[in-house]
Parts: structure tokens; sequence; C-alpha cells
């Protein structure tokens, strides 16, 4: 079953100069085609402006295409009459943590998506709390969003996607504006409701080191996919990852500098354990 | 021209229900054309310690020597302080306003009471310094990418020419390749001028990877003072308050359990890779 | 500085009056309001304070909490009475003195003015500690709900005011941050005539607006991608349904409403306390 397929997708809009007049078109995404199966962890990665959020835009109809087509949960975005049935299979949390709590208390903000859905009021209240426990944020229910850190936001707005119970969840960069441990919170969150609520999860990111666990993931730059694989074959091309402005985890490329500098140890090594057990061996 | 604090203390709200000692009892010494990294978690004190720096926030009690001079003796010229010790908040390009790039970056010479003309010369300075291309002088700040604008807004400081330039986490929410650009320019500016620089950030590896000396803070106090390698070997230690040393160091204590002859005291891919290389050779 | 303002601030706990329906509170504040203003005697004034003191002592607020929330007004208070003080004439002459005129009546005026304001602020925020933004809004829209029929968009506005309230201390603290960059790129924002003062504010506006519309941009899109739809076939996860204690508050209010106006009107004008 496909989760999110996409085909020869395209996203223009007008460039305009100082006074408003059209000078030409842009294409932020240029010929995506990808094809997300349900229950998957996938990850998109690029650098700032490389078209990645602006196809995740594409995966909730916040973005239609201008060309080409994106099917979520087998719906097509273009269609109307699809539009709140495409936006409840596939939730968004975005990037910054204060501009999408919705709510002045936590519980309430959980409750949004399900009032918006016309769920009755008994179930709101379960689903809630179900959500609310789903990311380890129960016991902050009747508190202030602006008192929670920014992993816990964060964990709120996930919380406030899951109440709605989609099938699929994108993930805008949740982690760009927080510090590590927050940014730890969130991913572990996301990992855990993998695996309790089979829900699809497709991670938005520039940090390496959060999607070493991903089934796929897809690099962009310049609105398209330039790379495609497991983390493993992605990372271990470290050279081209360089020149689409990414990184790779330390000790990824403490394993290629070792490589080159002549030591046989497999390429694409994504954690540390591996890394010690590789050199063990060769030693 | 050093920054030395004795003693620094500082009380939030003092009398109310959100009362909280945000820094005890902090002693340090800066010296000038140092470049020093400060570490913490959310909350530590770290952005409280570095607002002491120009006399954005007054200590409860304590002092601050810039230059031999105590900055809350009275009379003491706080506006000299500030074109002294620039300080460059996180998010920097949120507080850009002007039309053009280079008429924001006046803003701080303007305010200095410098003429046009000078405004401009030292405008154009700091926009070298920081890489910003002369094609973008005359656009407006909001009309360039996310890393362009962080750099106009870090030379709106460095137009300024301080002696100190403090940066609260300049690279939050770049992609790494303008991660890596902001930090190279940082320590070219670092290397060439003089400058002393203090650099806030959460990534263990950055900080491991510039500065030469690290001053950690955790629950208001410092915890350490000393060399990244000093500092990082106390990686259990940083564990516990929410911190952690940079995954190279780990690697070299995973190697040196497993029996290989390393020593674990590097913090950069590079000198990981020598250590290794040498083990093998050995 | 911009931290100290407790006014229209929710203070969390579990109190009978934190339970009311909102319904109530709105009502009932603006019962009590009107009260303050319907008579004048110290007797009315008595049960006025024996009234607040009731719902203050069952709202489980701390009372200095609640005292706090007068500071950023004190001056307008001040004025106020000074004005009522000295401006007030008739009854017997009190003080004279080179300029100064304080009658018998401008005496009482003033004190009953000082009281009221002061009632009226505490009464208004007891409304506001105990009541969260959403569930205010809330109350209003539903109270509102018949101004529907002649086309009064009442789910936008309790929407958009609820949005305003949660966002208020994130644009405050915003604030203080902007004014902290631009004061350290040398910004003096306290010196000079009203004109400069005003020239020196450019710096922190225009960053503060591009911030809030971006940040408007931003919610509107979360609040799309949740499915928002405007008021239409929504549900409420707290749906307004009065209960026997929201019975209980307002049969209560409707006593004291009966009782200010009994000693409004039946017991004799002024006592005098001094």
């Amino acid at each position: 079953m496909k989760m999110v397929r996409s085909e020869k997708l395209i996203y223009e809009y007008e460039k305009r100069d100082e006074e408003g007049n059209v000078i030409g078109m842009n294409r932020a995404v240029d010929g995506v085609d990808i094809d997300i199966a349900q229950g998957d962890f996938v990850a998109i990665l690029g650098h700032n402006g490389s078209g990645k959020s602006t196809l995740a835009k594409h995966m909730n109809a916040i973005l239609v295409p201008t060309g080409g087509t994106m099917w979520v949960d087998g719906r097509d975005t273009k269609d109307p009459m699809e539009l709140w049935n495409v936006r409840q299979s596939a939730g968004m949390v975005f990037q910054n943590p204060d501009n999408q709590i919705i709510g002045t208390v936590v519980e309430e903000d959980v409750g949004f998506g399900p009032e918006n859905l016309g769920v009755p009021t008994d179930e709101i209240w379960k689903r809630v709390e179900d959500s609310l426990k789903a990311v380890g944020m129960l016991e902050y229910r009747n508190n202030s969003p602006n008192k929670l850190s920014g992993g816990q936001k964060q964990r709120v707005a996930i919380a406030g996607v899951i109440a709605m119970e989609p099938k699929c969840i994108v993930l805008d960069e949740p982690t760009a504006m927080l510090d590590p441990n927050g940014r730890k919170e969130v991913i572990r969150t996301v990992q855990e409701l993998r695996r309790k609520k089979k829900v699809t999860v497709i991670l938005i990111t520039h940090y390496m080191e959060e999607v070493i666990d991903a089934d796929q993931a897809y690099v962009m730059d310049s609105g398209h996919v330039v790379m495609h694989g497991t983390p493993r074959e992605i990372f271990s091309r470290v050279d081209e990852l360089k020149k689409y402005r990414l990184d790779v985890p330390q000790v990824t490329m403490l394993a290629e500098t070792l490589r080159k500098k002549g030591l046989k140890i497999p390429s694409g090594i994504l954690r540390t354990e591996e890394l010690v057990e590789a050199l063990c061996q060769s030693n | 021209m050093s920054i030395k604090l004795e003693h620094i203390n500082y009380v939030y709200s003092p009398g109310t229900a959100y009362e909280k000692q945000a820094l005890k009892e902090i002693s340090l010494e800066i010296q000038q054309g140092e470049f020093v990294g400060i570490i913490g978690h959310t909350g530590s004190g770290k952005s409280t310690l570095i607002q002491h720096f120009n006399g954005l926030i007054k200590a409860t009690s304590g002092a601050l020597y810039y230059d031999g001079k105590n900055i809350y003796d009275e009379g003491y010229n706080m506006k000299e302080l500030r074109n002294q010790v620039g300080l460059v908040f996180q998010y920097p390009e949120h507080q850009l306003f002007e039309v053009d790039v280079l008429s924001d970056v006046c803003f701080g010479p303007k305010n200095q009471g410098l003429s046009k003309e000078e405004c401009e010369e030292r405008a154009k300075e700091a926009l070298g310094l920081v890489g910003l291309p002369e094609k973008y002088y005359h656009q407006s700040p909001f009309e360039l990418s996310g890393g362009q604008k962080r750099r106009a807004a870090i030379a709106g400081v460095l137009a300024m020419r301080p002696g100190v330039l403090v940066l609260d986490e300049p690279t939050a929410g770049l992609d790494p390749k303008g991660r890596d650009d902001i930090l190279d320019q940082i320590e070219y500016l670092h290397k060439n001028t003089n400058m002393t620089v203090i650099l806030v950030s959460h990534s263990m590896e950055d900080i491991a990877r510039y500065v030469s000396r690290i001053i950690v803070m955790n629950q208001g106090e410092k915890m350490f003072d000393g060399k990244p390698k000093e500092v990082f070997a106390h990686y259990r230690e940083l564990e516990e308050v929410g911190l952690a040393a940079p995954q190279v160091t780990y690697i070299m204590h995973a190697l040196k359990a497993k029996g290989m002859d390393v020593l674990t005291d590097a913090t950069t891919v590079e000198e990981a890779a020598e250590e290794i290389m040498r083990s093998f050779h050995d | 500085m911009i931290r100290d303002i407790t006014i229209g601030q929710y203070y969390p706990a579990k109190s009978v009056i934190h339970r009311l329906d909102p319904r109530v509170k709105i009502v009932c504040t603006l019962l009590f309001l009107i009260s303050l203003f319907i008579q004048k005697s110290i007797l009315g004034y008595l049960v006025a304070t024996i009234f607040l003191g009731a719902v203050i002592y069952m709202s489980r607020v701390p009372l200095k909490f609640i005292l706090k929330g007068l500071k950023p007004v004190i001056v307008l208070l001040l004025i106020t009475v000074l004005f009522n003080l000295f401006l007030t004439r008739g009854g017997a002459e009190l003080v004279n003195f080179w300029i100064f005129h304080i009658t018998e009546k401008g005496l009482e005026t003033s004190v009953y003015t000082g009281i009221r304001l002061i009632y009226l602020i505490m009464g208004s925020s007891i409304m506001t500690f105990t009541t969260t933004p959403n569930s205010l809004t809330d109350g209003i829209e539903k109270l509102l709900h018949p101004l529907n029929k002649i086309k009064v968009p009442v789910h936008e506005v309790a929407m958009m005011m609820s949005i305003a309230l949660r966002f208020i201390p994130i644009l405050l603290e915003e604030t203080d941050k902007i004014m902290k960059a631009q004061i350290a790129r040398g910004a003096d924002l306290d010196s000079g005539n009203m004109i400069q003062k005003a020239k020196a504010m450019i710096p922190i506006l225009v960053p503060l607006f591009v911030s809030a519309f971006r940040r408007a941009n931003d919610l509107a899109m979360a609040m799309e991608a949740r499915c928002y739809h405007g008021g239409e076939g929504r549900t409420k996860m707290k749906p307004l349904v009065y209960r026997g204690r929201d019975r209980a508050a307002y049969a209560l209010t409707v006593l004291y409403m009966i009782l200010i106006f009994v000693v409004g009107r039946y017991v004799p004008f002024h006592i005098w306390i001094f």
C-alpha cells in the first residue's frame, strides 16, 4: 500500500521585482518522484532552500502542485473534494514550536484537531488523553504551553496531530530550533510512536544523525531528488553529500577519513559500535 | 583589555514567586584575543552570563571589570562599553529593520555618532568581513536567504568595531554548510583582527573544532573552565548535567575499552584519525 | 519589567471558581461591576467587600497575586482619587490650605471612587485568573451566539481573541529581546524629545511587526493543516453546560444584587465614618 506518492511533481511560483511585476517563474520543486510505503520511516534531507519543505507542504495539501500529481493515501491532493481527507490522513508538524500551538492550555491544543473534524466530545477527551500519553506529556495537560521547553512544545504539537488519527505524520524540520536534548526528545518520541501506532513517518531535516534509523532517505537539491536509498547507501557517499551542503555524523566522517588513509573499513558506517567493531577486526 | 568577573550573582525577579538565582558566584577572566566557548543546557545561565559582559543585565552583587575598570562604578560610560563588547543575539536576523542591508549595518556606527561617510566605510568593511557580496548591499534585508540575513546581522555588530565579539548560538537553524561557513568566517575574524571571541553553542562538535577554552555552565554556576581536551575528559559529569562530549571522544573511549592502545583525549575528527592511525602503525 | 503585568493571566488552581462555567463568571462579573455603581454607602461597600472576599477566598488565588495586578494602574488610580479629592465641592470644608481645599463631599467621593476602581480591577482580574482565555472566549462566543442571526461572525471574533491572548506573552518576550539587541547596537531609547523617542522606536517596531506577520502566517498554516475551516461542523472538547454549581453561583449573585439594592435604597445614604 502506498501512503504518499508523487509523479513529476512541479511547484512553481512567480518571481516579482520591487514594483510587484512578474519577472519570471521560480521552480521550488522540479519533477520529483517519490514513493513512500505505508508504515515506513522516510527521511527527506536537503539544505535550506533545497525545496524539501515545499515538497513536504504538498503532502498536506497546504500547497498543490502546479505540475504533476501528488497522491496521499490514494487521494489526489489537487481534488478540492478530498482536501479535508488528505489533511486528516497526513498530519503535519512544523518547525517553530511557538507558531503551531493554538490552545492556551496543553489539552485544549491537542483537542483542536479533533474539534475541527467534528469528533464527539467524549471521543475527543479519549483521544486527547491517549495522544498525550503517547508522547509522554500527560502530566502537563493543564499547563500553559508558554511554560514548556522547546522539546516539550514539539511533543504537544505531535500529540495534536496524533489526536486526529492520521495514517502518516509529516514532520517539517521539527528539531531545527531545539537544543540537542530537545532534539533527542522529539526523535525518541517519533520513533516510539512509529513502533506503537504503526504510523508512516516522513521526517524532513538537515540533521543527519536523526535519520540513521530511517528505512529510506531522499536527498534534495535545487528542487530535484538527487540521491535516494537507505541511509547506509547515502552516507557512504560523503563527498557527494558535502556537495549538496550536507554533512555526515562524526563517526561516518571518521570512518571515511580512516578509509582514505588506507585502513580497511566498510563504507557507510552509521554508529559508534560499527566503527569500533570494524577497527577491532582490522587491528 | 580583559573582561574580569568577580563573584557575580544575579537574581531574577527578586521578592516574587518567580524568584530565581540565575548566576551564582561567577568569577572568571577572559584575556584579549582569546577564543572562548560557553556551553550549558537551556536554562543553565549562559545567556544571562553573556548579557552581563556588555552591561545589558546588571549583577545583583559582584564586580565586572572591563579593561581594569569596574563597570558598576558610578559614572561608568555604559555606551562606550557596548561599543567595545559587541553582542550578537540568537537569531540576530530578527532584529533587521532598515530598507536596505547597508543602512541596517550602519545603525550601530550611526548610534556611535559617526559621520555618514564613516558609517558606510565601516559598514562595508564589516560586510566584507562576514563575506556578504556587494551586490546585496542595496537589497532589502528581508529578501536575503537565511544564511545571508544572519551574516548581515552579524555585520551590524561588527561595524561598531568591538574589541570583544560575543555570539549566542550563531548557527541555530542553519544547514550544515551554512553553519560551517559562519563558523569559518568567525575563526577568520579571530585570527586576523585579534578580536576576543566568545561563542555560545549547543554543538560540542563545533565548540571542540574552533575554541581554545571552554567554560561550562550548570544551574547558574561555573562547572568547568579549561582547554577542550581537559573539559571533555569529564564527559561523564557533563552527561549528568544534560551535556555531552563530541561523538569522537566516545569513539576513542570505546576503542580503549576494547583494548586498543589509543589516547582518549581526541575531540575532533582529525585528531581522532591521527591517533587511530598512530596506534595502527606502532 | 514587562513580565510584571499580571492582568489577563491565568492562575492555575483547582477551585470551585475555576470550575464554574465561563458564562457564569462573565455575567456575574458584569453584575458585580454594576453593583459597585448603583450604591454609595458604607454598608453597601461592606456587602461588596464580603462578596468579593468570599469569591477570592474560594478561588484559591493568593491575594498578593491579585493585588500585584493593581500595580500597573496605580498611577491612574492615584490621579483619579486626587482629582476627586481636590475638585469635588460640597459639605463642610475639612482642609483649607493655600490652593488646596478638601471638603467632606470630596473626601467621600474620592474614597468611594478609589474603592470602586480597586474592586473593579480585582473583580475582573478574579475572572481572568480563574478562567483560561480559551474558555473565556468560549463563554463570550456562546453568550453572543444570538448575534449570529444578524450576521455577526461571533465564532471568528472569539477565535481571534483567543489567539491574540495566546500570543501576548510571546510577543512581549520578543519585544524585550529586540529592545536588548538594539540597545546592544547602541540604540538610545530613553533620551530626547517626543519625536526623537518615537523615531527611536522604529528599530523595535519594524522587527516586531515582521515577526508578528511571520507568526500569523505560520499559525494560519498550522491551523489549516489541522483541518480548521471555521465554526461550521465543529464540535467542542469542552462544551458549555450549566451544572448545579453554576446555578448556585447565579442564585448567590442575584441574592447579592438584591442585597446591594436594598442596602442602597433603605439604609441612610451616608453613615459617616470619620
